[in-house]
């Protein structure tokens, strides 16, 4: 039984080391097949992203990008956390502010960015201001939901024992609302990496969306597809490095759900 | 032995809205028995027991464990009708969340106590239900044994799981020798663990019945137990 247990896994763990192998097989045939200056392929754009490393400004554009997106989701997690957190615990909050947060989930991301641009210039902080405007209401909910489904059994369990404020949040709450915060965090994520994009094509000084737009303006696939390339590689890596791990360590406790 | 605690409970008035549950309740428990309240479903045990632990102080009256009043006595060890463990902590770890000056050693002592010494770092996902229980009934002697609280922590388990915590709880009890307060609305649960079993019934809740039983706990024979506890249940619906 036990080794019929673990074949899946085990299969699925060499479906996950295919699956992007398979992707750029699949792309060079493509590629191959459409013969196409438009669609060139990963051996010509894997070229091309070794030319922009070594002689280009891609290493600046991806770091620029990055410290963005970064600055802008610690911010937006912040936040989120705290006023999902009211909303979830006060009523009133709720009540007062939920409609903001509907709203603010559903207004374009484009409208938030011009926006700020518009009234704060072209500038940094306006750039992660709008992501910030973006991202947070969807933190917020997930927070709100997280708050409302506290076991409440556990918050009278702490009640009897006398359990203190500090070891209440630290041992009974935090670890309760984590799942809520790390699916907040990875869907956030992928929102602020594309949201950050499409606002330095709108407007910057530099960044992988800002490089994109002028690749655009060329017809340059090799150029587009060379910078995603080296911006997915980031996103993976955060997935592998960082959000998994992480996702382990706290919520290595849940039963496997396979 | 550490001593049990001794309690004295005189209850004026409780309600819930314009519902009286409660109007001139009396009970007094010396140091160490062990006590089975019970009585029909909704009349108000569990209340009580709350009470008792200090969570519930919307009453007039007073409540007094060994001398004082329950926010000012030292924590009851409390067990619920459910193990309400902490999922992403061990066995011990659950121990160590609600009494964390407790040094781990004496922890895996208790977990030791109750049957549990292979299961100290264990998370309640790897054990049975009757292990969650016993790590529940080893939480509540790492806070107390002096006074133990249960609301009725053999409710929705089998007949054979509860005889063995029967045995374990009746273990506890000759082992520390805390007062005990045990709500249940099984007789059977009385018939087998108490000293003594206080009957509720009515609304506004009555003391209808308060026998001693006699003969000790490690002398009642099955067939014992089957006989109090059809006594205690001809009581209870009376």
């Amino acid at each position: 039984m036990a080794e019929a247990g673990r074949k899946p896994r085990s299969t699925r763990r060499w479906a996950e080391w295919a699956s992007l192998p398979l992707l750029l097989l699949l792309w060079q045939v493509a590629a191959m097949l459409v013969a196409h200056r438009l669609f060139p392929t990963p051996v010509v754009v894997f070229g091309e992203l070794y030319d922009l490393a070594a002689h280009g400004s891609l290493i600046a554009d991806v770091t620029k990008t990055l410290g963005r997106a970064v600055l802008a989701f610690f911010a937006a997690m912040t936040m989120g956390v705290v006023i999902g957190g009211a909303l979830g615990r006060f009523g009133w909050a709720d009540g007062l502010f939920g409609n903001w947060i509907l709203i603010g989930l559903n207004i374009p991301a484009i409208v938030v960015a011009i926006t700020c641009y518009i009234w704060l210039g072209l500038t940094e902080f306006a750039l992660i201001l709008a992501v910030v405007i973006n991202k947070t209401p969807l933190v917020a909910v997930n927070m709100r939901e997280g708050v409302r489904a506290l076991d409440h059994g556990l918050a009278e369990l702490a009640k009897v024992y006398r359990v203190g404020f500090w070891r209440r949040v630290n041992k009974f709450i935090i670890p309760q609302l984590m799942p809520y915060v790390l699916t907040a965090a990875r869907t956030g994520l992928s929102l602020i990496w594309k949201i950050v994009l499409v606002f330095e094509v709108l407007g910057s000084d530099g960044g992988v969306g800002f490089r994109i737009g002028i690749f655009f303006q060329h017809f340059d696939m090799k150029g587009i597809l060379a910078y995603t390339l080296a911006f997915m590689a980031v996103v993976i890596l955060i997935e592998y490095g960082v959000m998994r791990p992480l996702e382990h360590r706290v919520l290595g406790w849940r039963p496997a759900r396979n | 032995m550490a001593s049990g605690a001794e309690l004295k409970a005189d209850i004026a008035e409780k309600s819930f809205g314009q519902n009286t549950l409660f109007e001139g309740l009396r009970i007094e428990v010396p140091a160490g028995q062990v006590v089975a309240l019970i009585g029909p479903s909704g009349v108000g045990k569990s209340t009580v027991l709350r009470m008792i632990a200090g969570i519930d102080t919307a009453y007039e009256g007073r409540i007094l464990v060994d001398g004082v009043a329950p926010s000012a006595a030292e924590v009851p060890g409390f067990v619920f009708q459910d193990p309400r463990l902490l999922p992403w902590e061990t066995a011990l770890g659950n121990l160590l969340a609600v009494k964390p000056d407790l040094p781990p050693d004496e922890g895996r002592k208790l977990l030791a106590a109750v049957g549990l010494e292979a299961a100290a770092d264990l998370r309640p996902a790897e054990l049975s239900g009757g292990m969650q229980r016993r790590v529940a009934l080893a939480r509540a002697l790492a806070v107390s044994s002096r006074l133990l609280l249960l609301d009725e922590p053999f409710v929705s388990i089998d007949r054979k799981l509860a005889m063995e915590l029967w045995a374990l709880l009746a273990g506890v009890v000759d082992r520390f020798g805390p007062t005990v307060i045990l709500v249940t609305h099984d007789p059977y649960d009385a018939a087998a663990l108490a000293d003594r079993v206080i009957t509720l019934r009515g609304r506004p809740a009555k003391l209808v019945d308060d026998t001693m039983l006699d003969v000790p706990r490690a002398d009642r024979q099955d067939d014992l137990v089957a006989k109090i506890a059809r006594e205690l249940d001809a009581g209870m619906r009376a």
